[in-house]
């Protein structure tokens, strides 16, 4: 009887042993198996490929991505993290703060809250030096300063009672629309995404005076860039129960996986490998350490079966990330294209131009 | 071509013909690298490919590409960045064909 969820073709999987892994690698390669075509085809790809959303809630998304090559999910999961552009400030001019936190400090702090500005919306700067203007730079501005609470109740030892502007909030960023900005963000005004966020606390009669410019980067070049708050991929955990596991052992063993994983027959103490929860164990290789389960079951991992998580964190609905990572992909992809036309133009024309 | 906008293509080393050639590509790393290396390698054509970093500090990647019966490596190139392009369209479109679909959990994630 021996049982497993789904079957997938051994070439599939990754073995998972008590000391190691093996077969890692893909071998789905022309010329790997003899009399076998690997060769790229994109109808076989589509034939093979399935995506499919999972979960989804307003921060974070489920999916799963079936038939790729880790190369090309890795890729996309690089892309959600370092090259999907966001809006963050970047450049911050102090006017005035006589709070304890010093200029740089306080400054590299705003420039880490996250906006909720349509990165679409807004241009991007050519470089450090590029002027400033309504398409590529929003501003926003901070004056607060801190005063003693006139109606503070007696005897109260609460700093947010007995002072006014006792902390710098995020919400405390006031938007100041330049140029065309007014109507192009009209629909959904330039702020940090969350209010709450407390950058710095104040005593009376201390102040802060600023301006803020937020541009338009990407995650490679400053975290605080990065749309996600993690993106990241865990391939399917495969069980299979080569022998029958005796009845009094069911329990003992349904312990050595993720709660779910394993069912047990209520009457014939039976176990089997639940097919929708499989996802969730951490293969942790417990039941591979009792001598009397060693045996009986074979772990392993489907080497192009994806599951991803990716919890946005910025502008982004969590479902529009890939579509974005593929979009810049196929950006990348496009550019270096056109440079190997002009080189093969070129070549053509006789002089193959090799660099040094 | 001036240095301060270097050409995303540079060939480095190769034989006369292409059939061998290394690829100087600027500003990629392993996310182009790799992913295009995967389907160069899905090519039956292609004898070996294989790609580098060669510095974390310079941002460039060296791919390696050499081909059977003296082909044009260029040629295997474009034909892998084009096959690329579909492949992400491709996985784009199922994507959202799934998004349309609804058949996922919802849930209420609070922050």
């Amino acid at each position: 009887m021996p049982t497993s969820t789904q079957t997938f073709n051994p070439r599939r999987l990754v073995g998972i042993h008590a000391e190691r892994v093996t077969d890692v690698s893909s071998t789905d390669y022309p010329g790997h198996y003899p009399g076998e075509d690997h060769s790229w085809s994109l109808d076989k790809f589509r034939e093979n490929l399935t995506v499919k959303v999972q979960r989804l809630s307003q921060r974070s998304i489920d999916f799963d991505i079936v038939g790729v090559d880790a190369s090309i999910a890795n890729a996309f999961r690089r892309i959600m993290i370092a090259e999907v552009p966001t809006v963050c400030i970047e450049s911050v001019y102090v006017w005035d703060n006589t709070s304890v936190i010093v200029d740089e400090v306080l400054a590299h702090r705003i420039g880490l809250v996250p906006l909720n500005i349509d990165p679409s919306l807004i241009a991007m700067k050519s470089g450090p030096h590029d002027t400033p203007t309504d398409r590529n730079t929003i501003i926003f501005k901070i004056d607060i300063t801190c005063s003693r609470n006139p109606s503070a109740p007696k005897g109260s030892t609460e700093p947010r009672e007995l002072y006014i502007n006792s902390e710098l909030l995020s919400s405390h960023l006031v938007w100041a629309p330049a140029g065309e900005q007014d109507e192009v963000f009209a629909g959904k005004p330039p702020a940090p995404t969350n209010p709450n966020i407390v950058l710095a606390k104040l005593r009376p009669g201390q102040s802060i005076s600023m301006e803020l410019h937020a541009v338009k980067g990407v995650g490679k070049d400053h975290a605080k860039f990065s749309p996600v708050a993690t993106a990241s991929y865990r391939i399917l955990p495969h069980i299979k129960i080569k022998q029958p596991i005796p009845p009094e052992h069911a329990e003992k063993f349904q312990k050595c996986f993720s709660p779910g994983v394993i069912k047990i027959d209520p009457r014939t103490k039976q176990v089997s490998v639940d097919e929708v929860n499989v996802r969730n164990d951490t293969v942790s290789r417990e039941v591979l350490r009792h001598p009397e389960f060693a045996d009986k079951v074979e772990l392993s991992r489907v080497r192009d079966y994806f599951l991803f998580n990716v919890e946005s964190e910025g502008p982004y609905t969590p479902e529009r990330l890939l579509p974005e990572a593929i979009k810049v992909m196929r950006e990348k992809l496009a550019v270096i294209k056109k440079s190997a036309e002009a080189l093969r133009d070129r070549a053509t024309d006789g002089d193959v131009v090799m660099a040094e | 071509m001036s240095s301060e906008t270097p050409d995303k293509l540079k060939i480095l080393k190769s034989s006369p013909d292409l059939s061998a050639a290394t690829y100087q590509i600027h500003d990629e790393s392993h996310t182009i690298g790799n992913s295009l290396r995967w389907m160069l390698m899905k090519n039956p054509k292609v004898e070996f490919c294989g790609y580098s970093v060669p510095h974390p500090s310079e941002n460039v990647i060296n791919v390696r590409i050499q081909m059977y019966d003296n082909l044009s490596s260029l040629d295997a190139l474009i034909t892998a960045l084009d096959d690329l392009d579909k492949l992400c369209e491709t996985v784009e479109d199922q994507y959202l064909e799934s998004l349309r679909a609804q058949e996922y959990e919802t849930w209420d994630e609070k922050s």
